[in-house]
């Protein structure tokens, strides 16, 4: 009875996130008294797992699952954790993973808590804290089923290192075909860029910023820190950025360990969004602006002199710390 | 085409959130519902599809009485009915087994449902209602054709987005993108008046259990001062994220 954890890779490299939650399934089976198993699918260097106490991996090596499919993966999960009659299931935060998670909770007949922030209050019963009303607040649920899925905020644990032995066992999940019905037909991504998800640091802009044609400073800044670029509701609702960078209680979640926002308000629904993300920095004409208010470190100014000086200097202390 | 468009009902975004009875329920005192915003950009979506394809659309929510004037202002919107569960929504597996229920009698062919609702972010229940009905699923959409039984629909993934072809019967769980913000419909006189004609459908619950509770509430710890840097101290700035916040 072990605790399983799924830990997502791409092109056979494990997500960053695959760390945090192989973290997390250490935690939650050392609270158990038991050891932490890990469920990857098309994973090139399965046993890097042993770093962050994973003591065995079932690797699935399947060219069928080469892109993901939710129904497909969600079956491969459920048929690992029958196999390790594992009763904690645990998971990330990605939009694959969000995707994926409700299917295997209804496979399972489990019980499924998204969001979570922080290891199990107490495994008996099995209690978990998660975020509620979009950060707004907190609860702490009760799972009662037998089988448990905690699905983990990006970036809420953080990564633990723990050496521990592993084995990578190959494992073999019968395939239905009625998983297939749907199928990917076109992906269109950034590749070589952070995304939101997974930036630890996210550049956002917001109406202040006048119009589409200034976003190239929110870019080199972006580019100066390795960020990603967000932006807030209007900006994407006005057709100046794409709407895959609206962040905010109706967009994307922000949960980076840094957050720069600039010539943004701060109303509640943006800052519903963010307030996960540890450190927020805000660059705002107006003294007044909510913003102000949620923000960790703050500059009243112009962004248009502001930012090119935050560029420059950054590009020294980056020269200097290189 | 027979829709179903799924209603959850929330908070307004502006809500301050409040818990109360010692801390384990949500504060409704002062609180303004409304339909989740994922939720509306489906409702909208199936409101193109009816008028240009002639598809029929009902509502459903799980929810007590105080729930109808959310489930009244989808049909002032244009939804033709409504079936409200006569439940409280203690968690999402309970929701989506009453849902699958109403899907099963229905026969609907196509179920919008949102990304997740706004109160407690679950994010499960069109997942959860597909699978017990053996429908597909598609998360996060973004956009969605329907040309016969073929369904074309965007999701959106961590840095892009993806195509996927699928077929009816199918589950989205939508959001914004579906239609566009200015698309959103306010209900006018005359949708508001026809509504009162259209039919309510309340039934109860099938008997079901939930396997989650929230036990506690807690709200986030208050923010400390902002440590305001003067703009023409670009360093300071810098120098506090390096060596204070330690996030460059
Ligand atoms: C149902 C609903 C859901 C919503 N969901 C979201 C959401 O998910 N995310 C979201 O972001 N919003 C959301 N909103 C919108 C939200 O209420 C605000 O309207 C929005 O966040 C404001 O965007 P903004 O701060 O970019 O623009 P504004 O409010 O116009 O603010 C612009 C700011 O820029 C500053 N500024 C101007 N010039 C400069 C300059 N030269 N340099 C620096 N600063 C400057 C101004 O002082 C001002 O504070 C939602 C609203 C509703 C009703
Ligand atoms: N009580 C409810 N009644 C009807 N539909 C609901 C209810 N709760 C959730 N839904 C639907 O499921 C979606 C996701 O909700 P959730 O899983 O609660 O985050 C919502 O956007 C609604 O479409």
């Amino acid at each position: 009875m072990s605790v399983l954890v799924y830990t997502e890779s791409e092109n056979g490299k494990f997500k960053k996130n695959a760390h945090e939650v192989a973290s997390y399934a250490y935690e939650v089976a050392k609270q158990l008294g038991t050891t932490a198993t890990a469920i990857s699918i098309n994973a090139s260097k399965a046993e890097e797992l042993g770093d962050f106490g994973i003591s065995k991996v079932l690797n699935v090596s399947n060219d069928q699952l080469k892109t993901f499919n939710a129904k497909a993966f969600a079956n491969v999960i459920g048929q690992a954790a029958e196999k390790e009659a594992a009763k904690v299931i645990i998971l990330s935060s990605s939009a694959d993973t969000k995707f994926l998670a409700p299917i295997l909770t209804a496979q399972l007949e489990a019980g499924y808590v998204p969001n979570v922030v922080s290891a199990p209050e107490s495994t008996s019963p099995f209690k978990v804290k998660r975020t509620v009303f979009s950060n707004k607040g907190f609860a702490i649920t009760e799972i009662s089923s037998e089988i448990k899925i905690v699905g983990v905020s990006n970036n809420a644990f953080g990564n633990a290192e723990n050496k521990t032995a592993t084995t990578v066992e190959s494992f073999e999940p019968s395939l239905k075909d009625d998983s297939f019905t749907t199928k990917s037909i076109e992906i269109d991504k950034v590749v070589g860029k952070a995304t939101i998800a997974d930036a630890d640091i996210v550049v956002s802009g917001g109406r202040g910023l006048k119009g589409p044609e200034n976003w190239g400073m929110i870019e080199e800044l972006a580019e100066v820190l390795g960020a990603a670029t967000a932006c807030s509701k209007p900006v994407s609702d006005l057709g100046w950025r794409p709407h895959g960078e609206h962040v905010g209680q109706t967009g994307k979640p922000v949960a980076s360990n840094l957050y720069i926002a600039i010539g943004i308000s701060g109303a509640i629904q943006h800052l519903a969004g963010v307030s996960s993300s540890k450190v927020k920095v805000v660059i705002n004409t107006d003294p007044e602006a909510p913003f102000f208010k949620a923000a960790d470190y703050g500059i009243v100014g112009d962004a248009f002199e502001v930012v090119p000086k935050l560029i420059e200097k950054l590009k020294e202390f980056k020269a200097q710390n290189a | 085409m027979k829709i179903l468009v799924c209603l959850s009902n929330v908070p307004d975004t502006t809500s301050k959130i409040n818990f109360t009875d010692g801390d384990t329920k949500f504060d409704t005192n002062g609180v303004q519902f409304v339909i989740n915003p994922n939720d509306e950009f489906g409702l909208t979506r199936a409101m193109w599809f009816k008028e240009k394809q002639g598809a029929t659309v009902h509502v459903a929510t799980v929810g007590e009485a105080s729930t109808e004037p959310t489930i009244r202002k989808a049909l002032a919107i244009g939804a033709d009915e409504a079936i409200r569960v006569n439940a409280v929504p203690t968690d999402g597996f309970f929701v989506a087994e009453q849902l699958a229920e109403i899907v099963k009698n229905g026969e609907y062919d196509l179920v919008i449902a949102g990304r997740e609702s706004i109160d407690y972010n679950g994010g499960m229940v069109p997942g959860i209602l597909a699978t017990l009905l053996g429908m597909n699923f598609v998360n996060t959409c973004i956009s969605l054709e329907i040309d016969g039984n073929n369904a074309t629909a965007t999701r959106e993934i961590d840095g892009g987005k993806e195509k996927l072809a699928t077929t009816l019967p199918l589950v989205i769980g939508g959001q914004k993108g579906l239609v566009a913000e200015s698309d959103l419909r306010i209900p006018n006189m005359r949708g508001i008046m026809m509504a009162r004609q259209k039919k309510l459908n309340v039934v109860e619950p099938t008997s079901s259990n939930s396997v989650t509770a929230d036990v506690k509430f807690e709200k986030p710890a208050p923010k400390g001062k902002v440590t305001l840097v003067d703009a023409d101290n670009i360093d300071e700035l810098i120098n506090l994220l390096h060596n204070e916040a330690k996030v460059i």
